[in-house]
C-alpha cells in the first residue's frame, strides 16, 4: 500500500461526507495527512462512533442499583449480582464478515466479543448466539449456516467456553445479509473490574498478543456500508481467527489483573490499534504516545496506515504501572504471548504515533474516540405498514388438515430443534450448564461457589419488527424476559444488538426509532436496564434491507436451584394451565407466512401490563415450588408450544404427551391453534395444586384456563368440542429432532 | 489422601473441571502442573484433561507430548502409577505412545458434544475395578477427533491383552454400531496399556460428577479408582 495525498476525493473514498471532512480539518487547523484521514476515518465511521444511532439510544434506560459500569462507558456494562459478584456480558454483530466467509465472520465475532468480556476483569464463563439465515433451499444459505456453524464450533470449542444456547430464524429477508449475532457473559468479583483507560503520566503502554498483518484493514468501514456483488472483493477486510492465541491471553491477562501492575486495559477490535489507543487516552482524560516500529508485525513493508488500521485478531492494549513492566513481562513471558512496550501515557491530550521516531499522527484523542459527528436522521412511515394493518385476513381459508398444518410447521426449520446445531457446540466444557440447550425457554448455568444460577436467552422476531416496529420492539424484549421467568429467574440486564437496513434510507430510519422506543419503553416497564450492545446497519443485499431485527439478550438471575424450570413435561396425571389469554389472531404468525404465504396482518393485541402479570404470576408460582414445567407459548402458537413441552419432556423409552380440550371461544381454530399472542404461559402443576392455582390467578385478574393433562405417549389436541390433532408422540418427536438435518440433506 | 495432579498445557480447557471435580468430589490433595515443569514428585494420580493443547493446529495432540512434562509423565507410568487421559489427554497419550492406535475426525466430520452410554468391559484397572458388568455409564463426549483407529492386528493384541476399558453402547449396554458417536473401531470409548495403570478415554467423567448437571455416573470412575489407591495405600 502507498501513502496518498489527501484530497476531498480520498476523504469521500474513506467514507466521510465533505462536512466531516471539512470539521476534521478544523480540528486539527491543518489538512490531515493519509495516515491520520484513516484514523479519522475507522473512528467516526457508523461502527465506531455510532453516529446516526447515538441520539436515539438515549432513549435506553441504562441505570439502575445494580449498574456498576454503564453502558456505553467502557467495552462492556457490569451488573451487581450480590455476593460480591457481578456479571459482565454483551451481543454484538459479525453480520458482514460472515456474508463474505462465514466460517472466519463467525469465529473472529466469537473472539471479539470474548476479548469486550475478559477487558473488564471478568472470566467470561458462557457464549450465546442469535443467526438468521434466508430460506435453506438456497443452496448459498446452506452454505452460509455451514460455515457460520463451523466457525462458532471451532472458536468456542478451543477457547473452552461453552455456547449455551441462542436462537436461528430462516427467513428469505435474510438472504444474501445472514446475522450473526454473538454473546458473551463472564463472571468477576467486584474488587476486579478493570477500565479500558489510560492514565499516569509517565506508565507504559503494552502491546500484547498476535503479531499485526494487513488483515481486517477497514474492516470497521466495511461494516457501514450496504452489501453487493462487489462485497465479496471485501474478503481481505474480514480478519482470521486464532482460538488458542485468544485463549492465552484470557488466561495471561486474567493473571494479570490479579496483580497491581495493571492501570487500564482495551482489546483491540475493530479499529485495532487506533481504537485502542485513543479510547483509553480519552476515557483517561490523557494523552498517549506509541512508536509503530515496535509493534510486533508477520508481514514485511507494513506502513503507518496499515499498522494502525489492521484489525488482526486476539491482540490486546495494556497501560502498566511505571516501574511494573517486569512483573508484567514475566507473566507473558510464562504463557509464551508477546508483550512489548511501544509507549507512554503523556498529559497532553494527543495521540501521537510515531514510525521510526517521525510522527506520522498528531491528533486530539478527544476529538477521535468521542467526538464524532452525531446525526439526527430523517424518518418517514413507510407505505407498507398501513397496508399491512388493514390486510383482511378473514379470507384466509382454514386448514384443510389439522393435523397436516400442525406436522408441518413443527418441522419449520425454525420451530424444529436446532440438535444438529447445538451439538456441534461444546456447551458443557467449565461443567456449569444445569439446563442442557433444547430443555428450557433459556440456558441455566450454575455459578460455583454459591447457590445461585443465570438464566440467559436471546430473542426477537424480525417479522414482528417488520409489521409493526414498536410493538415488535416491546415483543422482543417480554419473550426474553418471559423465557428466563419460565426458567426460574428474574430479569437483571439487558443487551441489545439492532440489525436494521441503511440508515440513510428515511423508511428504515423510522423502523430503527420505533424499535427503539418499543424496546426501551419495555424495558422501562420491566425496570431493567440496558447495559450495552451493538447498532449494525446497512444490513441489506440487492433487493433491500433485512427485517428490523433488534436482538435482545437477556439476563436473568436464579436464586436457588430449586427454582430451576424446564419446558418439558414431568407426570402423567398432572394439570396443563394456560396463563394468560386464550384468544389469538393469525396476524403476523409463522402459520400465516408458512401456510399462506402472507407475511402481514395486524399483530394480535399485545398489552404490557397484562404481560408483566403473567410475568409476575408464573415466577411467584415457581419460586413456591408449584410449578413442574413452564414453556413460552411463541412461534407456531399454542398446538406447537404443548406439542414442544410433550417432546422436550420425553426420553427414549419413556414419552409424555397431553390431552387438551381448547375451550369454544367463537373464533376460528386455527388462530386459537396457531395464533401467536403474546403474555401466554404453558405451566403443569401436580393435580391437587390446580384449584388454588386458578383461584389465585383469578383473584390477580390473570386469565389462567386449566386446559387438559399430561398423560403418556397420545397428544390429542381439541377445540371446540372437536379432535382436530391426534399423533403419537413419537411421531411428532421423530419429525421435531429430524427436521433441520432433514432439510439439509 | 491421595493425591492428584492436573496437567496444564497452553490450550487445556478441562483442566479447572478436572481440578474442580476432584476437589469437590475425591480429595483436597490436588494441584495443577504447570507443561514447563519436570517435577511430578508426590502425586498418586496424573490427569491430562481435555482440550486443544498448542490449538491442536497440527494433529490433536501431536504437541504437547513434547512438553517438558510429558518425559516425567512417562517415568510415573512406568513406575506403575495411574495416570488418566480424558479426551485431549487421551490423544496425548496416544501421540506420546503410552497408548497404541490414532485418533480420526468424527466420522460425521462435525464436532459432537453430548451424552452418550459406554459401557466397561475391562474390570481389572484400577479405574474400572469398581464398576459393574453391564452397566451403562451416562457421560458426555465432546470431540472433533474422537474415532479411534488401530489395524486388525493391533486390535487383536488390545482384545488379547484385556486392553478395551469402556465402548459406545446403548442406555441397556448394548453395544452396536447405532450406538458408535464418531466411528471409533469397534466402539472403542477408552483403552488402558497392557500394565493397566495408563486410561485413556475420549468421554468426559468428570463433567458428569455433580448430580446437578444431569448425570454422577462419572463419579464411579473416579470412586474405583480412590478405592484401589486406599487398598494398594494400606497394602
Amino acid at each position: 500500500m502507498k501513502e496518498q495525498e489527501v484530497t476531498l476525493q480520498v476523504a469521500l473514498e474513506h467514507g466521510l461526507t465533505e462536512q466531516e471532512f471539512s470539521t476534521i480539518c478544523s480540528i486539527l487547523g491543518r489538512t490531515p495527512n493519509f495516515t491520520e484521514l484513516g484514523v479519522f476515518s475507522v473512528m467516526w465511521s457508523e461502527h465506531c462512533s455510532y453516529k446516526n444511532s447515538r441520539a436515539w439510544l438515549k432513549k435506553f434506560p441504562t441505570t439502575g442499583p445494580s449498574v456498576m459500569v454503564k453502558a456505553g462507558d467502557e467495552n462492556a456494562g457490569i451488573i451487581d449480582i450480590g455476593d460480591g459478584l457481578a456479571v459482565s456480558f454483551k451481543i454484538e454483530s459479525h453480520n458482514h464478515p460472515s456474508a463474505v466467509e462465514p466460517f472466519q465472520g463467525a469465529a473472529t465475532g466469537i473472539g471479539g466479543i470474548i476479548r469486550d468480556i475478559f477487558t473488564m476483569g471478568a472470566r467470561p464463563i458462557a457464549l450465546m448466539n442469535s443467526l438468521r439465515f434466508g430460506k435453506l433451499s438456497a443452496p448459498n444459505v446452506r452454505r452460509l449456516l455451514d460455515g457460520v456453524v463451523r466457525g462458532i464450533s471451532h472458536y468456542g470449542n478451543c477457547i473452552g467456553i461453552p455456547t449455551v444456547g441462542g436462537e436461528i430464524y430462516f427467513d428469505s429477508t435474510y438472504e444474501g445479509n445472514p446475522l450473526v449475532n454473538v454473546f458473551c457473559l463472564g463472571i468477576l468479583k467486584h474488587e476486579d473490574i478493570a477500565l479500558g483507560k489510560a492514565s499516569g503520566v509517565g506508565n507504559s503502554v503494552y502491546y500484547v498478543g498476535a503479531a499485526t498483518g494487513r488483515d481486517g484493514i477497514h474492516g470497521a468501514t466495511f461494516a457501514s456500508e450496504e452489501l453487493n456483488e462487489a462485497s465479496e472483493d471485501r474478503r481481505p477486510s474480514v480478519q482470521v481467527g486464532d482460538p488458542f492465541m485468544e485463549k492465552l491471553l484470557v488466561e495471561a491477562c486474567l493473571e494479570l489483573l490479579q496483580t497491581d501492575a495493571v492501570v487500564g486495559i482495551q482489546d483491540m477490535g475493530a479499529a485495532g490499534l487506533t481504537c485502542s489507543t485513543c479510547e483509553t487516552a480519552s476515557r483517561g482524560g490523557a494523552g498517549i504516545e506509541i512508536e509503530l516500529a515496535k509493534v510486533p508485525q508477520r508481514e514485511k513493508g507494513m506502513i503507518p496506515y496499515e499498522i494502525l488500521l489492521s484489525e488482526s485478531q486476539e491482540r490486546m492494549l495494556v497501560i502498566v504501572k511505571k516501574g511494573s513492566e517486569s512483573e508484567v513481562e514475566a507473566i507473558f513471558d510464562k504463557w509464551d504471548l508477546h508483550a512489548v512496550n511501544i509507549g507512554q501515557v503523556t498529559d497532553d491530550g494527543k495521540m501521537r504515533v510515531k514510525f521510526h521516531g517521525e510522527t506520522v499522527v498528531d491528533v486530539p484523542a478527544k476529538a477521535l474516540a468521542d467526538e464524532a459527528p452525531v446525526y439526527h436522521r430523517a424518518f418517514k412511515e413507510p407505505a407498507y405498514y398501513k397496508q399491512q394493518q388493514i390486510i383482511n385476513l378473514a379470507n384466509v381459508r382454514e386448514p384443510v388438515s389439522y393435523a397436516a398444518t400442525f406436522k408441518s410447521l413443527l418441522s419449520n426449520p425454525s420451530i424444529a430443534s436446532k440438535k444438529w446445531v447445538y451439538e456441534q457446540y461444546d456447551h458443557m466444557v467449565m461443567t456449569n450448564t444445569v439446563v442442557l440447550p433444547g430443555k428450557a425457554d433459556a440456558a441455566v448455568i450454575r455459578l460455583k461457589g454459591t447457590e445461585k444460577l443465570l438464566a440467559i436467552t436471546t430473542d426477537c422476531n424480525g417479522r414482528y419488527c417488520y409489521l409493526d416496529p414498536y410493538i415488535g420492539g416491546q415483543i422482543a424484549v417480554a419473550e426474553a424476559a418471559r423465557n428466563v421467568v419460565c426458567s426460574g429467574g428474574k430479569p437483571i440486564g439487558v443487551t441489545d444488538c439492532l440489525n436494521f437496513g441503511n440508515p440513510m434510507k428515511e423508511e428504515i430510519f423510522w423502523q430503527f426509532k420505533n424499535c427503539i422506543e418499543g424496546v426501551a419503553d419495555a424495558c422501562k416497564a420491566f425496570n431493567i436496564p440496558v447495559t450495552g450492545g451493538n447498532v449494525s446497519f446497512y444490513n441489506e443485499n440487492p433487493r433491500g434491507a433485512v427485517d428490523p431485527t433488534p436482538v435482545i439478550g437477556l439476563v436473568g438471575l436464579i436464586e436457588s436451584q430449586n427454582h430451576v424450570t424446564t419446558a418439558g413435561f414431568k407426570n402423567a396425571g398432572d394439570t396443563i394451565i394456560l396463563l394468560g389469554p386464550l384468544d389469538s389472531t393469525i396476524g403476523g404468525s409463522e402459520y400465516l407466512a408458512q401456510e399462506h404465504g402472507i407475511k402481514g396482518g395486524k399483530l394480535p393485541e399485545f398489552d404490557m401490563k397484562l404481560e408483566k402479570a403473567v410475568q409476575s404470576f408464573c415466577y411467584e408460582l415457581i419460586k413456591n415450588g408449584l410449578v413442574k414445567s413452564a414453556h413460552d407459548c411463541a412461534e407456531g402458537g399454542l398446538a406447537v408450544t404443548l406439542a414442544e413441552c410433550a417432546i422436550i419432556g420425553s426420553e427414549k423409552g419413556m414419552h409424555l404427551g397431553a390431552k387438551v380440550a381448547l375451550p369454544d371461544t367463537g373464533n376460528r381454530a386455527d388462530s386459537i391453534l396457531f395464533g401467536e399472542r403474546q403474555s401466554r404461559i404453558i405451566i403443569t402443576v401436580n393435580k391437587e395444586h390446580t384449584e388454588n392455582i386458578v383461584k389465585q390467578a383469578q383473584q390477580k385478574q390473570i386469565p389462567a384456563n386449566i386446559i387438559g393433562s399430561v398423560v403418556s405417549d397420545r397428544f390429542e389436541l381439541k377445540y371446540a368440542n372437536k379432535v382436530l390433532i391426534e399423533e403419537s408422540v413419537s411421531s411428532i418427536h421423530d419429525i421435531y429432532y429430524s427436521a433441520l438435518e432433514v432439510s439439509l440433506s | 489422601m491421595i493425591k492428584f495432579g492436573v496437567v496444564m498445557f497452553p490450550g487445556s480447557n478441562c483442566d479447572h473441571d478436572c481440578f474442580y471435580a476432584v476437589q469437590q468430589f475425591f480429595s483436597d490433595q490436588v494441584d495443577f502442573i504447570w507443561h514447563k515443569s519436570t517435577d511430578v514428585h508426590g502425586y498418586d494420580c496424573i490427569v491430562l484433561p481435555g482440550g486443544f493443547s498448542y490449538g491442536d493446529y497440527l494433529r490433536t495432540g501431536a504437541i504437547a507430548r513434547f512438553s517438558p512434562v510429558m518425559s516425567e509423565v512417562k517415568k510415573f507410568a512406568s513406575a506403575g502409577k495411574p495416570v488418566i487421559g480424558i479426551c485431549n489427554g487421551f490423544q496425548i497419550l496416544l501421540e506420546s505412545g503410552l497408548l497404541p492406535g490414532a485418533m480420526l475426525r468424527n466420522t460425521s466430520l462435525r464436532f459432537i458434544c453430548k451424552y452418550v452410554h459406554i459401557k466397561p468391559v475391562n474390570f481389572s484397572t484400577p479405574f474400572s475395578k469398581g464398576l459393574k458388568k453391564n452397566e451403562a455409564i451416562h457421560i458426555p463426549v465432546a470431540h472433533g477427533e474422537g474415532n479411534y483407529y488401530i489395524d486388525d492386528e493391533g486390535l487383536k493384541k488390545l482384545q488379547k491383552n484385556n486392553q478395551i476399558v469402556f465402548q459406545y453402547c446403548n442406555e441397556r449396554g448394548i453395544v452396536s454400531d447405532d450406538f458408535n458417536p464418531n466411528g471409533s473401531v469397534a466402539n472403542i470409548a477408552g483403552i488402558c496399556n497392557e500394565a493397566g495403570n495408563v486410561l485413556g478415554m475420549m468421554p468426559h467423567p468428570e463433567r458428569c460428577c455433580d448430580p446437578m448437571l444431569g448425570s454422577s455416573d462419572g463419579k464411579r470412575i473416579f470412586e474405583s479408582l480412590l478405592q484401589s489407591l486406599n487398598q494398594r495405600q494400606t497394602v
